[in-house]
Parts: C-alpha cells; sequence; structure tokens
C-alpha cells in the first residue's frame, strides 16, 4: 500500500546509524551468502565458455536452430508484456477505483500466477487450449490454434507474469492525489481526455516499469512455456529450452554459450529497470 | 446526460464506464485465473475419487511430496536467516555499496531458472572446477539432493528480503535507537523490538519462499537428473507423470501444489489485512464486515 514512500529516511538517520549493533556480523552474513549463492557459481560458466575460441562462441550462439529460439523468445516475451500492461493496468483500476461484490476475492487470486508453480501452469494451460479443452474447441471453430504453436508461448508468459503490472500500477494509482483529476473534470472534460492527459502521464512510470518486469519474467519463464509449447525447431522453442537440450546433449560448451547470452540480456534488463526506476522516483521526490 | 457528467468528479465513475470496465475486469478474472484452478482438480478427480486417490497414494507420488517438503524445510530456514540479515543491514546502516547490494540480490528474480541450474551444474557438477575437486573427496552434489537444496536456495533468496527491506526503510530505526540506550543487547533488541514489528512481513516472505521452494522446476529439472523414487520433486514428478500420459496423476500431483499456491494467497491476505488493521483497527474492520 505504502511502499512508494519507503525511500524517505529521516534527515538524521545517516549519522545516528552505527548507534545499533550488527553492523559487521550483518555485513559478513550478507556478503558471504551472496558470494557463495550468487557469484561463485557464475566462475563455473566463465571457465566453461572461456574454455572455447571466438569463433567456436561465435558459432555456437549464432546457430540457426539458436538463433530461430532467440526471435519466438523475444517476439512472444514482448507481444505477452504488451497483453499484461492492457490487461494489469484495467485490473489494477478497477481494483483501485471501484467497490464491486467479491473484489477482495478477486485481489487475492491476482497473485495466482505467482504462487503456482509453473510446471502446473504449464499442464493446465495446455488442457485447456488443447484441440478438445475447455478453451481450445471453440478456439478450434474459429480456425485458431493455441496449444503446440507459438501463441501458445505468448499465453503461458502473459499467465506466468500478469501480477508484474498490476502490483506495480495498484499502489502509484491509490497514492495519486485527486485534485487535478477533480479540478479538470469539473471544467467539463471528458473522462477519456482526462484520463490520457492527466492520470496516464502519472500512471506510465509504473506501467513502464511492470511491463519491463513481465518482459524480463517472460523471456527466462521455461516451466509453464514448454508444455504448451510444442517444442518445434526452428517454430516453437525458446532459448531456455535450447539450453536445455544442449545439456541434454552433454554439450555443456555450447549450453554455457547460449547461457552466457541470456544471463547477459537478464542482467542488461535488470540493470536498466533499476536505473529507470531510480530516476522515476527521484523525479517524484524532486518536485 | 451532461448534468450527469458533471456530478462525479473523478474519471471512470459514470456508470455505464464503471460496469463495463468491472464486468471486463471479472470476466478476465474468472477466464484467466478462476476455470484453470478449477481445472486442476476437476482432472485429478476426472477418474472418480479412487483413481485420485490411488495416484496419490502411489509409492512414487509419496517419495516426490517427501523429497520437496524435505528441500523447503531446508531451504526455507537458510534464506530466512540471510533474508533478515540483508535487511538490516541495508536498512539499518549507510555504507558504501549499499544500493549495489539490493540489486545483486535481485538477480535470481532476473535469470531464467534454467541459467540457475546450470550454473550450479558447471560449478559443482563432476565436470566443474570445484565439482572436480569434491569428486575427489567422493562428496557428489548434483544429481542428488543437496543439489536441489542448492538451486532452491539461489532461486528463492530475495524473498524475504523483498518484503522486509521497504517496511523496515519506512518504520525507521528510532525504537531501536531508543532499545540500545536502555542498554538492550543485539538479540534483545531483534527479539523485542524489531520482530514484533516485521513480524507480518516476515511470515509473509516465508510463505512466498517456501511456495517457490515447493514449486520450483526448471533449476531443479537442470541439477536434479530426474531419478524417480530418489531426486524427483513433485513439479518434476508432475512432468513425468504427464509426459508418461497419466493425466490424471498428473493433475492429483499438480492439485497438491495448487492447494499450496492457494493457501499462499489466503495467507497473504489474512497478513494485509493484519498489516493495515495495526494503525488504524476501527476503519479496517469495519471494511472486512461490510
Amino acid at each position: 500500500m505504502n511502499k512508494v514512500s519507503a525511500q524517505v529516511l529521516p534527515a538524521s538517520a545517516g549519522k545516528a546509524k552505527r548507534v545499533l549493533p550488527g553492523f559487521s556480523l550483518s555485513l559478513g552474513v550478507s556478503l558471504l551468502f551472496i558470494s557463495l549463492v550468487l557469484l561463485l557459481p557464475v566462475t563455473g560458466l566463465i571457465v566453461q565458455t572461456s574454455g572455447m575460441t571466438l569463433a567456436e562462441y561465435w558459432a555456437v550462439i549464432t546457430d540457426e536452430r539458436v538463433v530461430a529460439s532467440y526471435k519466438v523468445t523475444l517476439w512472444a516475451a514482448g507481444i505477452a508484456s504488451l497483453i499484461n500492461g492492457v490487461v494489469g493496468l484495467l485490473m489494477a483500476w478497477v481494483l483501485v477505483r471501484y467497490e464491486f461484490w467479491g473484489k477482495r476475492f478477486v485481489d487475492a487470486l491476482m497473485d495466482l500466477p505467482f504462487a503456482l508453480p509453473t510446471a502446473v501452469a504449464g499442464i493446465t494451460l495446455a488442457a485447456l487450449f488443447a484441440e478438445n479443452g475447455w478453451y481450445g474447441q471453440y478456439l478450434a471453430r474459429l480456425g485458431i490454434e493455441v496449444a503446440y504453436t507459438p501463441l501458445g508461448i505468448v499465453v503461458a508468459m502473459s499467465f506466468t507474469s500478469l501480477p508484474f503490472v498490476v502490483r506495480t500500477v495498484q499502489p502509484v494509482l491509490e497514492d495519486l492525489a485527486p485534485e487535478d483529476e477533480e479540478a479538470a473534470m469539473s471544467m467539463g472534460a471528458s473522462d477519456l481526455t482526462v484520463f490520457r492527459r492527466i492520470l496516464f502521464p502519472a500512471l506510465w512510470p509504473a506501467l513502464m516499469t511492470g511491463v519491463a518486469l513481465s518482459f524480463t519474467r517472460s523471456l527466462g519463464e521455461f516451466g509453464a512455456v514448454i508444455f504448451i509449447a510444442g517444442n518445434t525447431p526452428y517454430v516453437s522453442e525458446i532459448t531456455s529450452l535450447m539450453i536445455f537440450v544442449r545439456l541434454q546433449e552433454f554439450d555443456y560448451a555450447a549450453a554455457s554459450a547460449i547461457a552466457s547470452v541470456v544471463l547477459m540480456a537478464s542482467l542488461v534488463l535488470l540493470l536498466g529497470i533499476n536505473l529507470w526506476q531510480a530516476r522515476y522516483l527521484k523525479r517524484l521526490h524532486g518536485r | 446526460m451532461s448534468k450527469h457528467r458533471n456530478s462525479s468528479l473523478r474519471v471512470g465513475e459514470r456508470p455505464w464506464t464503471k460496469w463495463t470496465l468491472i464486468g471486463i475486469a471479472l470476466t478476465l478474472t474468472l477466464l484467466i485465473l478462476v476455470i484453470p484452478l478449477v481445472l486442476i482438480f476437476a482432472q485429478a478427480l476426472s477418474g472418480g475419487v479412487q483413481t485420485a486417490w490411488d495416484n496419490l497414494t502411489d509409492a512414487y507420488t509419496l517419495h516426490a511430496i517427501g523429497l520437496t517438503l524435505f528441500v523447503a524445510a531446508l531451504t526455507v530456514p537458510i534464506n530466512l536467516v540471510f533474508g533478515v540479515f540483508l535487511a538490516w543491514l541495508v536498512t539499518r546502516f549507510e555504507f558504501p555499496g549499499r544500493k549495489a547490494l539490493i540489486t545483486l540480490i535481485d538477480i535470481p528474480f532476473a535469470v531464467s531458472p534454467v541459467v540457475a541450474g546450470l550454473l550450479y551444474l558447471l560449478l559443482y557438477g563432476s565436470n566443474g572446477w570445484l565439482g572436480s575437486w569434491l569428486a575427489d573427496y567422493d562428496v557428489q552434489l548434483m544429481f542428488a539432493w543437496p543439489g536441489i537444496v542448492m538451486v532452491t536456495v539461489f532461486v528463492t533468496c530475495p524473498f524475504v528480503a523483498r518484503e522486509l527491506i521497504p517496511l523496515m526503510q519506512q518504520q525507521g530505526s528510532e525504537e531501536e535507537e531508543a532499545g540500545v540506550i536502555l542498554g538492550a543487547s543485539g538479540w534483545q533488541l531483534f527479539r523485542r523490538v524489531t520482530l514484533p514489528n516485521i513480524r507480518w512481513a516476515l511470515i509473509y516472505g516465508v510463505v512466498l519462499t517456501n511456495a517457490r521452494a515447493v514449486g520450483e522446476f526448471g533449476a531443479v529439472s537442470v541439477v536434479a537428473g530426474n531419478i524417480r523414487g530418489q531426486t524427483n520433486t513433485l513439479p518434476l514428478h508432475v512432468e513425468l507423470l504427464y509426459q508418461d500420459y497419466n493425466v490424471v496423476g498428473a493433475f492429483v500431483a499438480a492439485s497438491l501444489l495448487a492447494g499450496i499456491a492457494l493457501l499462499t494467497l489466503l495467507i497473504k491476505s489474512v497478513v494485509e489485512w493484519r498489516q493495515s488493521r495495526q494503525p488504524e483497527p476501527e476503519n479496517h474492520q469495519s471494511e472486512i464486515l461490510g
């Protein structure tokens, strides 16, 4: 609810802080844990890929089938996060602005995609969208095939990352000061105009963050996707699966090379989102 | 018509707009969240209660349940301790590299679980520099339960800290400073002052860690090796049964995991309700009753 204001600290806090005990202990535990759990494992990847020549490395990561998997993954994650941008904004709006029967239930259920194990989400979506499934049979009549096509990947990705947009937009919408909106409305501007000119500009940094988080998560999604994607080479194979395939062929070098590409992409995205959020928060407090 | 519009001062308050939006939202909730959930349990029971029971009490399923609970029981305390220490560090002290540390612990959220599993496999597998050294002492971590625990710790380590940091930052450290002045020891300070303040966020962090630990699939499938009756966790068992065309069995195992997910959501609602009730008790109580 009040996550946005979390950055504000009392002015005197900086100096008074070292009064509290446990600095060395908590620093020691945190650094040890981060080094062992997060950083040390990366050395294995570095050792493995440094055994390859640059030409070998390049050949592996630009292999035709692997490049096809980048394309499918990027496209599907892009479409999925855009869908989530629209659906998530709508859900956040309805949950914040309106009162209706069952609202608390809907609000609680919104986190289901995070709480549900991805493998469970995967077999459930595959069953729903299969040709004779609850949704698939109706879509089949319209000539739409979802299961075992790239469209299935989009469905799985948007399901698993839907809460990101809802949960980033919701607190911002709750904390929005009503003055500008009320002033514009009382001067007779239409709903759409006020939304476009006043509300959307205030919401879009949060919306962008949510979409970016949703995109990042979708790029790495594995469990939910592989059950519904059909995993046809060149058509519906995601990059995470390519790593898995190379591993099963015991081609550790190739798996590492592809993984290093994925890892760098996700770290760049993570850093970008963090910088974006820092800038956006600074601007909020600068006013 | 225009008179009606002027009477509402906020966007989307006209009944037609409002109920259309609510209608779309409820339809989407039904299609995206409710029906999939119903399908899980419907499929599990599609062969009758007896079949579901036989699948549930199958020796391999029981073993998978046991292993999954075992992994969670090891993972959650490790990440609980780490999360509390890290949150204490970054919210109570100012030091160079503090922001970098906060960004670092988000890495598991951004990294694909398959990549996470691979990182561990490359380091601790028999080809890895650390793994080959350990192999000399007959220590095998990968394709065995320690590997599953290790990647699960990696994947779930941000949850507790992520729940605690915003809350502890917002609460500030005045109460704890007062405690120090009154002569409290570090442990007393934590137990008597900090813990009561962060209790609910901590519970939710633990619940999230547990939910993810129980359900992790991608990272675990890389390091587990899917040895039935040995390294098969519940999510891996779901996949195995599904690929064996035992759809009922897969959904029986899936419904156990879905049950844990629902419990997680329930605890989250309770925790949020308790948290929002703390400052202004009367206000929110009536909201619940209403």
